[in-house]
């Protein structure tokens, strides 16, 4: 069951970073290894947590269910369960399923051959949620500032978090990372696109080779940035979203407390206008 | 290991320059300045060009151009023809559409969004006439039209957001206006005046697919530098012929997470996850105002958002309360500085300032000290 006609040549021990060949198996399309057992461990604990959790809260209706993180008076300290406690267990077992993912990822890289690209792709991902629930909050002393744990929770957190900066669009780190985002997606729109059309010419003959992809990008734009690069420049481009996503929130509060509209202000301060008239401020 | 982490092209080979194959008749011959660029060729190709330009593409360029220099003119006129105030206050200013009482008047005053008309006039037919370029130039290579739809799905949403909802709603006042500060005020504003927009079902698709777009191609980049010792990035041949290097990539991710893509799939994946972006958040924009007045609202009718009852009086004992008084004064100096917070960081709650310790209402009980034998605002601790 589950194996690809040509998957069994590639199922060959080692590459393990812990515990030998003990987890060294796979079950069914998954592989094991020891970082697989501590991602059930922690994946497990932590949903059987939120489920008790909202065993405990007033709803079941799952687009309202919310293990909310503990209240500012119990500041860095620990709270009970009911308190906010649950949230602190939660956050735990979920950096420990992640960093456990990640590195299951590197033990099947290395059974694989391949580079260390995904799981450092997702070590980005990781930072991001650590910064929203561990550092940010730590900086602002208080557990309080983490983020809820439910569907329409969080969003009413970034709602309310964003208007505590009165409009978190003005935020300079906010508008870099949302730009990587578009950028992102558009990129790939480019590059799903480019392949599908080469290899889906429709009734206009045969499937294409990469020399009519860069012809196509070089007619229509100028440049072709070609079949490796593109991959390096998506990769890029989502990284630098996920990683200036974590700026925008490590510097609203510990960094910047006014709204971020303010912040501007430097700008129209510089010393180089003095030579202007005045016009009209805005 | 470093070294097969491909991050970089570590040696460039530069061969003869490729001008690509040859155009159907009817075509316009390629620009024929042979370009390249070693920074370039750090990253990808180090080939820049060679150019079509065709009609559409000069005549996209050309209303293109006319679009910015409508949108810049008026900016500039705006603060009085000055040169320095147009650069110090240039991510302020703005080219707004008509107001509302013009309604749908195509021929406003200059002044009254005759030029936002004007502007956006010109902005679509270059956006269209580039579009009809994506269309011709993948035809003409006989390639499919992929590109071209993708792209139309991005139109379909700076339509809806200019062109298609202010005629539902009646004005164009309800549409963007040009700017970059403007826009983003205007995006703010929206989503105030509609009960957060958070709460529309088509903006969280839309959020998701762009989320998910990201991670589509953080996986698929990464995934295909990991086997690019394999020739991972021929994506053609992979996928008109699998070989080691998307059988390796697949089985990662077969291994990793129970299931996989395939060469040819993934792209559809990316491509469909792009796409939906646009045209899910489309969609909630035009039912925005349109369909739903209030999005908080109607996700309370629907069960998905918390409702606060305000038509029944409370009589039961005083509800717990956490005065925690109002913020504490900011520094004088603080107003437009990069460093308003104290070195000692107070302004930033210490754990054991938050609430004095008596002042805790036990779980659903009221407080004990009745309000004005509470500690005054001042001595408490700053709201976060």
């Amino acid at each position: 069951m589950a194996l690809l006609s040509f998957e069994r040549k590639y199922r060959v021990r080692g590459g393990t970073l812990l515990g030998g060949d003990l987890f060294d198996f796979w079950v069914g399309p998954f592989y094991v290894g020891f970082f697989g057992v501590t991602t059930i461990f922690f994946a497990s604990l932590g949903t059987a947590l939120i489920i008790y959790g909202a065993a405990i809260g007033p709803t079941w209706n799952v687009w309202l269910i919310s293990i909310n993180p503990p209240d500012a008076r119990y500041g860095l300290g620990l709270a009970p369960l009911k308190e906010g406690g649950l949230w602190q267990v939660i956050t735990i077992c979920a950096i420990g399923a992640f960093v456990s993912w990640a590195l299951r990822q590197v033990e099947i890289s290395r059974k694989l051959g391949m580079g260390l690209h995904v799981p450092f792709a997702f070590s980005f991902a990781i930072a991001a949620y650590v910064t929203l629930v561990v550092i940010r909050p730590v900086m602002l002393g208080a557990w309080a500032n983490g983020f809820p744990y439910g569907i329409f929770s969080h969003l009413d957190w970034v709602s309310n978090t964003g208007y505590q900066y009165l409009n978190f669009h003005y935020n300079p780190a906010h508008m870099i990372a949302v730009s990587f985002f578009f950028t992102t997606c558009f990129a790939l729109a480019l590059h799903g696109s480019l392949i599908l059309s080469a290899v889906n010419p429709g009734n206009r003959g045969t499937v294409k080779s990469p020399e009519y992809e860069d012809t196509f990008f070089r007619d229509v734009m100028g440049y072709s940035i070609g079949t490796l690069g593109i991959h390096r420049l998506g990769l890029f481009l989502a990284l630098a979203a996920v990683f200036f996503s974590a700026v925008c929130m490590i510097i609203s509060g510990p960094v910047w407390v006014l709204g971020w509209p303010e912040w501007w202000n430097w700008w129209l301060d510089l010393p180089i206008w003095e030579a202007s008239s005045g016009g009209s401020n805005p | 290991m470093t070294a097969y982490q491909n991050i970089f092209t570590q040696v460039q080979v530069r061969g003869p320059y490729e001008t690509g194959p040859a155009l159907p008749q009817g075509d316009q011959p390629r620009t024929r300045g042979k370009t390249y660029s070693r920074l370039l060729g750090w990253i990808g190709n180090a080939q820049l060009g060679p150019i079509y330009l065709g009609w559409t593409g000069v005549a996209s360029l050309f209303c293109g151009f006319i679009a910015i220099e409508i949108i810049g003119l008026n900016m500039w006129a705006s603060v009085g023809w000055d040169p320095i105030e147009f650069v110090r206050q240039l991510p302020w200013l703005a080219l707004e559409p008509p107001p509302p009482e013009q309604g749908l008047n195509i021929l406003p005053p200059l002044n009254q969004g005759g030029w936002w008309l004007m502007a956006g006039f010109f902005l679509t037919t270059s956006i269209i006439l580039f579009w009809i370029r994506t269309y011709n130039r993948a035809r003409s290579l006989g390639l499919g039209t992929h590109v071209a739809w993708a792209f139309a799905s991005a139109i379909w949403l700076y339509l809806v957001l200019g062109f298609i909802r202010p005629i539902l709603m009646g004005s164009w006042s309800e549409a963007v206006p040009f700017g970059i500060f403007p826009h983003l005020d205007w995006t703010g504003a929206f989503s105030i005046t509609y009960g957060n927009l958070f709460y529309n079902p088509f903006h969280a698709l839309s959020i998701a697919f762009l989320y998910g777009s990201a991670l589509l191609f953080a996986m698929h980049g990464a995934t295909v530098l990991a086997v690019s010792r394999y020739g991972g990035e021929r994506e053609i041949e992979q996928i008109t012929d699998r070989g080691t290097a998307f059988e390796r990539g697949a089985l990662f991710w077969r291994w990793t997470m129970g299931f996989n893509a395939t060469a040819e799939s993934i792209h559809r994946w990316a491509w469909w996850f792009a796409v939906l972006c646009t045209l899910t958040g489309g969609i909630g924009i035009l039912l925005t105002g349109t369909a739903v007045d209030n999005w908080y609202l109607w996700a309370v009718e629907h069960n998905f958002a918390p409702g606060y009852d305000t038509s029944a009086t409370y009589v039961g004992p005083p509800l717990p309360v956490q005065d925690q008084g109002p913020l504490p004064p900011l520094p004088a100096d603080a107003a437009g500085s990069l460093t308003p917070v104290p070195e000692d960081g107070a302004i930033i709650p210490t754990p054991e300032a938050t609430i004095p310790e008596g002042n805790v209402p036990a779980e659903g009980t009221a407080p004990t000290t009745p309000p004005e034998q509470r500690p005054a605002p001042s001595e408490q601790a700053p709201r976060n």
